[in-house]
C-alpha cells in the first residue's frame, strides 16, 4: 500500500485543482486533434487559458497558434495588449476580421454601428474551414450564462459550426472524445469549471497582466437600464440621455458596441477581487447588451456557430 | 489592504429528482440563501413569475435552461452550476429526473462526490427514488443525502417525515452506502435547506447546507495505488549529457515521490522516478489530481496510452474483462459495427464477446443473455480489446476502472462502462 504523505494533501486548494484539470484538458486536445487553435481576444479569460497552456507544455513552445476574430469594434487598448503579449511570449497569432467578412458579403450589417458580436460566428466558422482547424479552444465558462451551463468541455460542432444542445456527446469522468470528421470541429473550454472569482484569484496568484480597461479609469458613460453604456464614436448618447464622466472598469472586454463597464474605483487585481466577492450583478448581466435582447440570445448565437 | 486568497476545497454533487419533487426550487433555494443569486438574475425571474401570474417568485426559474426546456417545462440535459460559501466551493450537476434520461444521470454522477436524492414527503419512496439510488450506487458515490421535501404540505409533521425515513432505510439497506443522511425540508419556504427555520423544532439533525459544508471529501483516489496514464511525451533539456524524455500526465490516483519504484505498462518494465517537473520547478512529490511531467531513472520507451503505476501495487493488465455498460446511443447495439474503447488515455478496438445480463434496477433483478441492447439499458458484458488495458475494478478506482465506447465510423460516444 502507498502511504499517504500528509504534507502532499495539505497544500492542495481549489485553484490547484482547477489548474490541473485545465492542463489535463489542454494536453488531451493536443493529443487527440490534428490541428488545434486557441482563440485569444486579449480578455482576462483568454489570458488565463494562454497561461495554462504555457504551463501545460512547458518547457516547450505552444504546440498550436492563437487566433483572434477581430470585430473591428474592439477597444484599441485591448488590441495593443494582444499584440504586446504575442510578441512578449513569442507565440503565433492569426487574425481574421469581421470587416473582411462584411466586405466579401459573407456577413451583412444594417449600419456601421450595429453590434458585430453575432457576426463573429460567420468569420470564425469561415476561418476554421480556411485554415483546417479541428479543435478551437477558448475561455468560455459555464457560470457565465445559462446556455453555457449545459455546454460540454469538448463540444461537438457540425460542418456549419452549429451546436445542437439536444444532441451533445455524453461526457463522463475525465474521458474526452475529440474525434471529428473532416469539416466538423470541436470547441474546447478548458476553464469550463472556473467561476469569475476563480479567474480573478488566479490572475492575482499568477500575477498575470491584463489590458488597462479592466482597471478603474475615467470614461464618458450614460446610464441605460441597469447598465452604464460607454460613449464612443460607435455608441453615441441617445436623445435625452445625460453623458457623465465616471470612474469605471470593464468586467469583460468584448465588442465596443455591446460591452459596458461597471462603476468602480478598483485600481488593482486585489481591489477587483474584493469587489467581485461582493458584486450584486452577474458578469454578463452588468456588462453585455447582447444577452439582454431575449432570454435565449446566447443559445441562439451558439446554435449558429458562435463560440 | 492585501486581499487574502482563501484556500478552499471543491465539493461536486449531483441532484436527483424531478421538477415535481421541487428539484429546481431546491437548487434555486440553495443559490438564493447562500447569496449566489445576483440582482439581475432576480429581476429576470421576478418579471417572468409576474408575467406567468404567480404570486410568489418562482425559484425554479433560476435554473431554467434552454429554449426547448422552457417551452416544454422539462430539463433536457445535464447543467452545471457553481456557488460558494465561506467554507467551500460547490459544483452542482443538475440532471433531469425522468426515466428516459438515465444516461444524463449517469453522466452527472460520474464526477460527483455526493448525491442528493430528492423526494416528496407526500409520495414517499417511489420508483424513481429506487432508480436514482441504484444509479448513484453503481457510479460509486458513497455519500447520499435524502432530502424529504415539501414538508410545508404536511404541516411539518414529524410522523410524515418519519414514515418516509423508515421506508427509505428499509429499501436502501441492501445498497450499502457509506453514509446516508435523511432530512426534512421545505425548499419553497427555505426550512432545513440553508436556514433551519422554526417550523420543525422536533428535528435536531443537520441542515442540507451543514452537510454540504462539512461532509469529508472523498479521498478514495488519494488513498488508492499510484496510477499515471501518459497523455503525451516530450523531450526535456539534457541533464549531465543524458537525453531525457518526459511523460506528461495527471496523477489519477495515489501519490508519487522522487525515488519511488514504478512499473511502465503494458511493457512491464520497472524503474524509479527520477524527477517530477512542473512550470514552477521540480517537485519532491505529487498527489492525485495533479498535472505534472515525470522522468524515469532508466531509458524506457513509453508513449501516450501507457500507464506508469506503483510497482508495489500494480493494476491488472488484461485483454479481456467484464464490465457494466450504460448504453447511450439512440441506435441499439449492433454486433456488426466496429467500436473503440477509450480507457484512461488509451484508445483501442474492442469487441463484445458476450452480453451476459441486463440489469433491471427497479426490481433489482437481472435478465440473462438478453437479445439486444437499447438506449438507457444497463448491461454486463464480456469484452475483449486489441491492446491490453491496465485497469482496476471501478469500485476501487474510478479513473482506472472507467471507459467510454466510441463508434469507429460515426465517432459518437455510444456507451460508458465500469470494469467489474
Amino acid at each position: 500500500m502507498t502511504v499517504i504523505r500528509p504534507s502532499v494533501s495539505q497544500s492542495w486548494d481549489h485553484l490547484d485543482r482547477l489548474e490541473s484539470e485545465s492542463i489535463h484538458i489542454l494536453r488531451e486536445v493536443v493529443a487527440q486533434s490534428a490541428k488545434p487553435v486557441l482563440l485569444f481576444s486579449g480578455g482576462k479569460d483568454s489570458m488565463v487559458v494562454l497561461h495554462l497552456a504555457r504551463k501545460a507544455f512547458h518547457p516547450h513552445h505552444l504546440p498550436f497558434p492563437l487566433m483572434h476574430v477581430d470585430t473591428g469594434h474592439n477597444f484599441p487598448e485591448v488590441i495593443d495588449f494582444r499584440d504586446r503579449i504575442v510578441a512578449q511570449y513569442g507565440v503565433d497569432l492569426v487574425v481574421r476580421s469581421v470587416e473582411d467578412s462584411i466586405r466579401q458579403g459573407r456577413a451583412r450589417v444594417r449600419s456601421a454601428q450595429d453590434s458585430r458580436n453575432a457576426l463573429q460566428a460567420i468569420t470564425l466558422v469561415d476561418a476554421i474551414h480556411e485554415l483546417g482547424f479541428d479543435a478551437c479552444m477558448g475561455g468560455a465558462r459555464r457560470d457565465e450564462e445559462k446556455a453555457r451551463a449545459k455546454e460540454r468541455i469538448f463540444s461537438f460542432r457540425d460542418e456549419f459550426g452549429g451546436w445542437d444542445p439536444k444532441n451533445q456527446r455524453p461526457e463522463l469522468w475525465d474521458l474526452y472524445n475529440a474525434r471529428v470528421h473532416p469539416g466538423e470541429n470541436m470547441r474546447v473550454f478548458p476553464i469550463s469549471n472556473w467561476t469569475e472569482l476563480d479567474v480573478w484569484e488566479y490572475i492575482c496568484q499568477e500575477k498575470l497582466e491584463l489590458p488597462s480597461l479592466y482597471f478603474a479609469h475615467s470614461r464618458a458613460v450614460v446610464a441605460r437600464g441597469l447598465q452604464w453604456v460607454p460613449i464612443t464614436e460607435l455608441t453615441p448618447a441617445r436623445e435625452g440621455e445625460t453623458v457623465e464622466q465616471r470612474s469605471v472598469r470593464f468586467r469583460t472586454v468584448g465588442d465596443m458596441t455591446c460591452t459596458c463597464p461597471v462603476l468602480s474605483e478598483a485600481q488593482s487585481v486585489q481591489e477587483i477581487l474584493r469587489e467581485t466577492e461582493t458584486s450584486e450583478l452577474t458578469e454578463r448581466g452588468a456588462t453585455r447588451q447582447d444577452d439582454q435582447t431575449s432570454e435565449a440570445s446566447m443559445e441562439l448565437r451558439k446554435r449558429q456557430g458562435y463560440f | 489592504m492585501e486581499h487574502k486568497l482563501k484556500t478552499q476545497e471543491i465539493l461536486r454533487f449531483i441532484t436527483c429528482g424531478s421538477v415535481d419533487d421541487g428539484k429546481s426550487t431546491l437548487i434555486g433555494r440553495l443559490l438564493l440563501d447562500s447569496k449566489a443569486v445576483m440582482a439581475d438574475q432576480w429581476q429576470s425571474i421576478e418579471t417572468t413569475s409576474q408575467r406567468r401570474g404567480m404570486e410568489q417568485v418562482d425559484l425554479s426559474l433560476l435554473t431554467d435552461g434552454l429554449q426547448a426546456e422552457r417551452e416544454q417545462g422539462i430539463t433536457i440535459d445535464v447543467a452545471y452550476r457553481y456557488f460558494s460559501t465561506p467554507k467551500r466551493r460547490f459544483i452542482i450537476a443538475d440532471t433531469p429526473g425522468h426515466a428516459q434520461y438515465t444516461r444524463n444521470m449517469v453522466t452527472g454522477a460520474s464526477t460527483a462526490d455526493l448525491a442528493i436524492l430528492l423526494l416528496d414527503v407526500q409520495k414517499g419512496v417511489v420508483e424513481q427514488t429506487r432508480r436514482h439510488a441504484h444509479i448513484v450506487r453503481l457510479l460509486g458515490i458513497r455519500r447520499v443525502v435524502v432530502a424529504v421535501n415539501k414538508m410545508d404540505l404536511v404541516n411539518y409533521r414529524e410522523e410524515d417525515f418519519f414514515r418516509v425515513k423508515v421506508a427509505f432505510e428499509n429499501f436502501a439497506a441492501s445498497l450499502a452506502f457509506r453514509e446516508v443522511d435523511i432530512l426534512p425540508m421545505s425548499a419553497v419556504n427555505g426550512d432545513g435547506v440553508v436556514h433551519r427555520g422554526e417550523r420543525m423544532d422536533w428535528y435536531q439533525g443537520p441542515t442540507l447546507m451543514e452537510i454540504l459544508e462539512q461532509t469529508p471529501l472523498d479521498e478514495v483516489a488519494l488513498e488508492a495505488g499510484f496510477r499515471y496514464p501518459i497523455q503525451n511525451v516530450n523531450r526535456l533539456p539534457a541533464l549531465a549529457g543524458e537525453e531525457r524524455r518526459g511523460a506528461m500526465g495527471r496523477v489519477e490516483s495515489g501519490t508519487v515521490a522522487v525515488g519511488d519504484e514504478v512499473v511502465v505498462l503494458p511493457a512491464g518494465r520497472t524503474s524509479r522516478i527520477a524527477s517530477i517537473e512542473t512550470w514552477e520547478g521540480s517537485l519532491e512529490q505529487a498527489r492525485s489530481g495533479q498535472s505534472v511531467t515525470l522522468t524515469l531513472e532508466d531509458q524506457i520507451d513509453f508513449t501516450r496510452g501507457d500507464m506508469i503505476a506503483g510497482a508495489a501495487c500494480p493494476p491488472r493488465l488484461e485483454k479481456t474483462f467484464e464490465a457494466l455498460l450504460c448504453w447511450f446511443s439512440s441506435m441499439p447495439y449492433d454486433a456488426t459495427r466496429r467500436f473503440l474503447i477509450q480507457h484512461t488515455t488509451r484508445s483501442t478496438p474492442m469487441k463484445v464477446e458476450k452480453i451476459l445480463e441486463r440489469l433491471d434496477i427497479l426490481t433489482s433483478t437481472t435478465e440473462l443473455n438478453p437479445q439486444g441492447v437499447v438506449m438507457n439499458d444497463l448491461v454486463r458484458m464480456a469484452i475483449r480489446v486489441q491492446q491490453p488495458l491496465a485497469f482496476d475494478p471501478y469500485e476501487a478506482n474510478r479513473a482506472s476502472g472507467s471507459f467510454i465506447v466510441i463508434d469507429a465510423v460515426t465517432h459518437d460516444t455510444v456507451a460508458a462502462g465500469m470494469i467489474c
